[in-house]
């Protein structure tokens, strides 16, 4: 995993509400048994014609939009489905940042298992984010996680909660199973007592 | 004296491993159900870092999902995976070599008791009460029927699973969801959770667990109750669970690999300890009045845009949030409807009667007391198909093949069908379903594809009459 630290990018806006993982990856995209590529897919059925070409009114296809590290979205993202797919097809995109009011409790764990982070604002935020969006649609955010903030064209500057351990995984970029398994004596101990080991 | 319990926090107790400060809790996984489209990186990450399965006891397989269902052309079970396109091929043979590798059990397209990874662990009795149980695929949210803590993850976790039975997790809160009043004729378990999906929304149970309690989910069988339990995450809880009860006891003491003789006589003893106390807390409680509760179904993109079935569309003026607005305009051009119209005698093009949702025996003979003695109506593709082989072979026993093939319904194999689309079976752009799955997103039937979300007597009724239809002016009373 990447470690995310600063980073200063474009924003891609995408306000709606309740973005399913079927939008962000549709199921027919999950055949693989891999991670590569699925970037390619992300938001398919949004961003390409049946044909397969882009369609231009969609704002990933849009100029602005080529290498852009941040989402800007509605509520409740990435409810839906359990898939990994979704936030494997968003940081293979080369997104680092989501900001929502809310997310789906299941996306939301897996994006933070991958370098994705999600930023949870309240509403009120959120309307003066995406105006500052809708003013200056070319404009850098720059995010500082140690810091835990979002800053924006303009001077405002959004603070956001991220749970310590989360932010530590993200900041040195470890990943969470290299953690767990440092408690096996603790796992062995557990079975044990409650009666679960091996053939019991 | 000890502070009371919910039964989420009593199983949640049970399970702590370990919490270290400004951690998540390590969380023991009593059960973790695998399938092949969400468990290959997972595999593949175990073998990287050259470690086991820690586990293989607590770990069961099935292929679902991306499985044909039709009928093998030849009989045979090659004929019938060669249905399917070459990538799906490869993660079947792929969930069949890991897991020969690691020594899991799999109930592959091979065995007789092959179906949806939510219908084949409650009926083998691998999803028992207290127990804590994952899968890589949010229905996992239906074993809470029996009183387990059991919730969708993703294949990160799938792997943290894998190779140490435990997660990383945070405590979860409690919502109370207590159902009252009892059900009018053609109501059924579907449309109690449709109707608590629309009062709440699809982020109402947002870190909830939800507990369902009341005389009306007390009256349900353990095919209903895991029908409601399955959509928990429509509403955003991750899980949703339902205190085990002598309904529940009773079902298990059928199943092949529930505890039995002494280990049995023990198991209830703990699993009487379960249910809430008296006094104990939540963190929110909704209340869900269904004595006038009609047949509902859904006319939007998200399973929260349900309504009552003789109701109209709405208007996206009746709501006052910007944003709401915006949904529901969007919603009503990818569905082509128009506000203010009902849906009752809308056109349908097909019905699916099927998913880890609904079906089960109780979800297939409700279909077949409408179906029985009547026609699919001209134009409409009906599928019907069993969540697993055992429940095929008791459907026919009872002879309800004969009751959808006679009416002109295709009967299928098990497996996950048309509520995914990536398996064969999905609708064409552009065309109208009434489905008894559980999403109704753009796109989730087949690309383009027009979703309403409804149960089974209600699918049944679209099938012989062509159109939305009150599947209330069809029962017996």
């Amino acid at each position: 995993m990447q470690p995310l630290t600063k980073l200063n990018s474009r924003v891609v806006a995408l306000p709606l509400n309740d973005i399913d993982t079927d939008q962000i990856i549709p199921a027919r995209f999950l055949k693989v048994t891999d991670k590569a590529d699925l970037a390619a897919n992300l938001f398919a059925d949004w961003r390409f014609t049946a044909d397969g070409s882009p369609r231009p009114d969609f704002v990933l296809n849009q100029p602005q939009s080529r290498g852009a590290q941040i989402l800007f979205a509605g509520n409740n993202f990435g409810c839906g489905s359990s898939r990994e797919h979704a936030p494997w097809a968003l940081t293979g995109f080369g997104f680092r940042v989501v900001v929502a009011t809310s997310f789906g409790d299941i996306f939301r764990n897996n994006a933070l298992k991958n370098g994705l982070l999600p930023v949870r604002v309240d509403a009120d935020t959120h309307q003066k984010m995406r105006e500052v969006l809708e003013e200056n649609p070319q404009g850098e955010w720059s995010l500082d996680l140690e810091a835990q903030s979002l800053s924006l064209p303009g001077g405002l500057t959004v603070h956001f909660d991220v749970d310590p351990f989360s932010k530590t995984c993200l900041m040195r970029g470890t990943d969470e199973l290299g953690y767990l398994l440092s408690f096996m004596d603790q796992i062995l101990a557990y079975e044990q007592a409650h009666g679960k080991q091996v053939g019991a | 004296m000890n502070q009371p319990k919910n039964i989420v926090q009593k199983i949640w107790d049970e399970h702590l491993v370990a919490q270290q400060p400004d951690s998540p809790a390590l969380l023991y996984i009593d059960r973790q159900l695998i399938h092949e489209v969400t468990s290959p990186q997972a595999f593949t990450g175990l073998r990287q870092r050259g470690l086991q399965v820690r586990r293989p006891d607590r770990t069961t397989a099935t292929v679902d999902h991306a499985l044909p269902t039709l009928p093998s052309p030849d009989g045979t079970l090659a004929g019938r995976l060669a249905l399917a396109d070459e990538l799906s091929q490869k993660q079947i043979a792929q969930l069949e070599t890991n897991t020969q590798e690691f020594g899991i059990q799999c109930y592959g397209p091979a065995s007789d008791r092959n179906g949806i990874v939510h219908v084949i662990g409650p009926e083998l009795g691998l999803t028992q009460p207290g127990m804590t149980i994952v899968c890589g695929d949010s229905h996992t949210s239906t074993h809470g029927a029996f009183g387990a803590l059991a919730f969708g993850i993703g294949t990160s976790e799938v792997e943290h699973v894998l190779a140490t039975q435990c997660l990383l997790q945070r405590q979860p809160k409690t919502c109370k969801v207590e159902v009252v009043g009892k059900p009018g004729k053609g109501v059924s378990a579907k449309d109690i959770i449709l109707a608590l999906i629309a009062k709440i929304g699809v982020a109402g149970g947002v870190g909830y667990v939800l507990e369902y309690c009341g005389e009306a989910i007390r009256a349900l069988n353990m095919d209903e109750r895991m029908t409601v339990c399955n959509m928990s995450i429509e509403a955003g809880a991750r899980a949703g669970l339902i205190a085990p009860d002598e309904v529940t006891f009773a079902y298990l003491a059928d199943c092949p690999l529930a505890p039995k003789g002494a280990e049995w006589d023990a198991a209830l003893e703990k699993w009487k300890q379960l249910p809430s106390d008296p006094d104990a807390s939540y963190d929110r409680v909704v209340t869900l009045d269904i004595s006038n509760l009609e047949p509902m179904i859904t006319f939007g993109t998200n399973p929260g845009m349900g309504m009552p079935i003789t109701a109209s569309v709405p208007f996206p003026s009746d709501y006052s949030d910007e944003s709401q607005k915006a949904a529901l305009e969007k919603a009503l051009a990818y569905m082509d409807l128009q506000p203010g119209a009902p849906l009752l005698g809308h056109a349908v093009d097909v019905v699916f009667i099927g998913s880890c949702t609904n079906s089960r025996m109780t979800d297939l003979r409700q279909a077949a007391q409408v179906m029985r003695g009547r026609k699919v109506a001209k134009g409409v593709r009906v599928l019907v198909v069993p969540g697993s082989q055992p429940i095929k072979r008791q459907a026919e026993a009872e002879g309800l093949d004969k009751v959808f093939l006679e009416a002109g319904a295709e009967w299928r194999e098990a497996g996950c069908s048309m509520c995914i689309a990536m398996n064969g079976d999905q609708i064409e752009p552009g065309q109208y379903a009434v489905s008894t799955s559980n999403r109704n997103f753009e796109g989730r039937q087949g690309k383009g594809g027009r979703t309403l979300l409804a149960s089974p007597w209600t699918a049944a009724a679209a099938a012989v009459t062509g159109v939305v239809a009150d599947v209330r002016t069809m029962l017996d009373d």
